[in-house]
């Protein structure tokens, strides 16, 4: 959660992973939320999802008046979230109210106004004595309803009512062509106004949140793409690279004391970035598992990524030049997580990478290809990701290690995520296969830059031996 | 329409307000002159009993329910345009 600043009015949590940081600490306490998209973007879910961690996270009951779905459809729909509606309405801590208008059956002749609908509403709200408030989604009664104007005053009255009240209510509506929504209700909602967006690019669904409007606070002002998963909706806010995380001194080994004597402290900086590029058979993912193990001798949890080959795979490789994965996957220390990345969208990916990382602490991360994670976006979106993923990273003092794979011919400056992630990363090496000498193979390794320590300048010839990396001629 | 059938009718209001008094008023009238005697009115006050507007699902006041004969209809204002409420609780047919 942010840490609260300077505001001049209170704030409720929002229970959306991702949004209190974007919103500033959440949703103005006592005010009505307008709350809008398409359908199918996630409006209702949204607004359940804050009701319902509203009273498990925060102990604040909540009322939802349903003009769409009826209580069990609503049951039904969110129990996939891990929602359990009817516990909390057993538990006297949620109230749903199905306002079902039926223009079929319904005449009108005269003047009336709409207390009934305020009667109930105040009804439940007394009845489990709510602090939130959901009205999903009250377009609903133009449908319904003849009187267009009354019913435009009468829901500027219920928005009034609501703020008297001093309860926190989102209230959804449906988005119009020329306007947010379909009623013009942003007209009457003034203080705080969410954009909920779908779209399908590259034939990836993404989902994107965007805060209109929210009156007396600072807000981010992205689109920030947002997940619905078996637990609930996240938005994923795209930090800005801030630049004030604090810099270790402390050294750690890359596993190889060859590689480790070419660097002039004696290994890399704890919490830094190293990408390792190179052609195919270069041994980047050799390296990559030195590394890994390192930081498990330290008692280090990692991280592994592994895009192009399976756990079982990489294990049994592995052992074939001295590295034995075996006990520290059983011990803990080490947990690959295997996954094609055209299986799923970007921010999924991060996604998926932020929470293991929230669930499993690791010290060191690596992430075997990161070049494998551009075949699946744009370049802008692959660079935002991976200016997103580093920073995470640098901010929790992770080491990071990324491969990358690159093309033959004149390599270093063409591809697209070693233009990205170099940059970012504060240790680069270049790996490439040098033609045959003799009758061996030999693999030569170029440290391009080392961030604030001394390393050697020329290429060195390298082979895989049982006992790790060797270079042929360890300079002086 | 049968002779012997009863009209049961439930009136819902918010307290003593100008718009449910004539609502009341309206009614009674219509149904004196049109099914003497055949008609029950019942009026719910929501300000004492809230919980009773989920049944019938009320959402304005007035609005008067005829529960019998089936189906359910529903008429929302005071009920000021005669023929609309007569047509709307089918206590006369359509004019052709």
């Amino acid at each position: 959660m942010a840490k609260s600043k300077k505001t001049s009015f209170l704030k409720t949590p929002t229970g959306i992973n991702g949004l209190d940081e974007i919103t500033n600490g959440g949703f103005p306490t006592g005010r009505p939320i307008l709350i809008c998209g398409s359908a199918g973007c996630g409006k209702t879910l949204f607004a359940m999802q804050f009701l319902v961690k509203g009273i498990t996270e925060f102990n604040e009951p909540g009322v939802f008046m349903s003009f769409e779905e009826t209580g069990e459809d609503l049951s039904q729909n969110v129990r996939s979230l891990g929602f359990d509606l009817e516990k909390l309405k057993a538990e006297k801590k949620l109230r749903i109210d199905y306002v079902r208008i039926e223009r079929s059956e319904i005449e009108e002749t005269g003047e009336y106004d709409l207390e009934a609908l305020f009667i109930r509403l105040n009804h439940a709200i007394d009845a489990v004595g709510a602090k939130r408030v959901v009205l999903d989604t009250i377009e609903s009664l133009f449908g319904g309803m003849q009187d267009i104007s009354l019913l435009r005053s009468e829901i500027r009255r219920l928005f009034q009512w609501l703020k008297e009240k001093g309860v926190t209510a989102i209230i959804t509506g449906e988005r119009g062509e020329n306007m947010l929504t379909r009623q013009g209700l942003e007209e009457y909602i003034s203080d705080c106004v969410i954009l909920l967006d779908f779209r399908v690019i590259d034939q990836i669904a993404t989902r994107r949140l965007r805060i209109v409007k929210y009156r007396g606070s600072t807000h981010g002002t992205n689109e920030y793409p947002f997940l619905i998963e078996e637990d609930g909706i996240s938005v994923i806010p795209v930090t800005s690279l801030k630049l004030d995380y604090k810099a270790s001194e402390e050294i750690i080994s890359t596993g190889m004391p060859a590689l480790d004597k070419s660097l002039s402290g004696g290994g890399l900086y704890r919490g830094g970035s190293t990408l390792i590029t190179g052609t195919a058979g270069t041994a980047k993912t050799i390296l990559a598992a030195h590394f890994a193990a390192s930081s498990c001798k330290r008692k280090e949890r990692v991280l592994y990524f592994s895009f192009e080959e399976s756990p079982d795979q990489l294990v049994r490789n592995m052992a074939t030049i001295g590295i034995n994965f075996k006990p520290m996957i059983k011990s803990g220390l080490l947990h690959i997580h295997a996954s094609r990345p055209s299986l799923q969208g970007l921010e999924m990916h991060l996604l998926v990478i932020n929470k293991l990382l929230a669930s499993l602490a690791p010290r060191t991360v690596i992430i075997d290809p990161i070049s494998s994670l551009i075949t699946i976006g744009s370049n802008s979106e692959v660079r935002g990701m991976l200016v997103r993923l580093m920073d995470t990273l640098k901010i929790n003092r992770i080491n990071a290690l990324f491969t990358s794979l690159t093309h033959t011919g004149n390599t270093e400056y063409i591809d697209t995520t070693v233009d990205a992630v170099s940059s970012l990363a504060d240790t680069w090496i270049d790996l490439t296969n040098e033609p045959y000498k003799a009758d061996d193979r030999v693999r030569s390794l170029l440290i391009i830059k080392a961030r604030g320590m001394g390393h050697h300048n020329s290429k060195q010839d390298f082979t895989i031996t049982h006992k790790g990396l060797q270079f042929l001629q360890q300079k002086a | 329409m049968a002779k012997d059938q009863t009209w049961e009718l439930r009136l819902y209001i918010a307290g003593q307000t100008p718009k449910s008094i004539l609502a009341l008023n309206n009614i009674t009238n219509y149904c004196e002159e049109h099914l003497d005697g055949r008609y029950s009115i019942e009026v719910v006050d929501l300000l004492k009993n809230p919980q009773l507007a989920e049944g019938d699902q009320i959402f304005a006041i007035p609005t008067l329910v005829r529960k019998l004969p089936e189906p359910i209809r529903k008429i929302i204002g005071d009920l000021s345009n005669k023929e609309k409420v007569l047509v709307g609780l089918n206590i006369r047919p359509v004019k052709s």
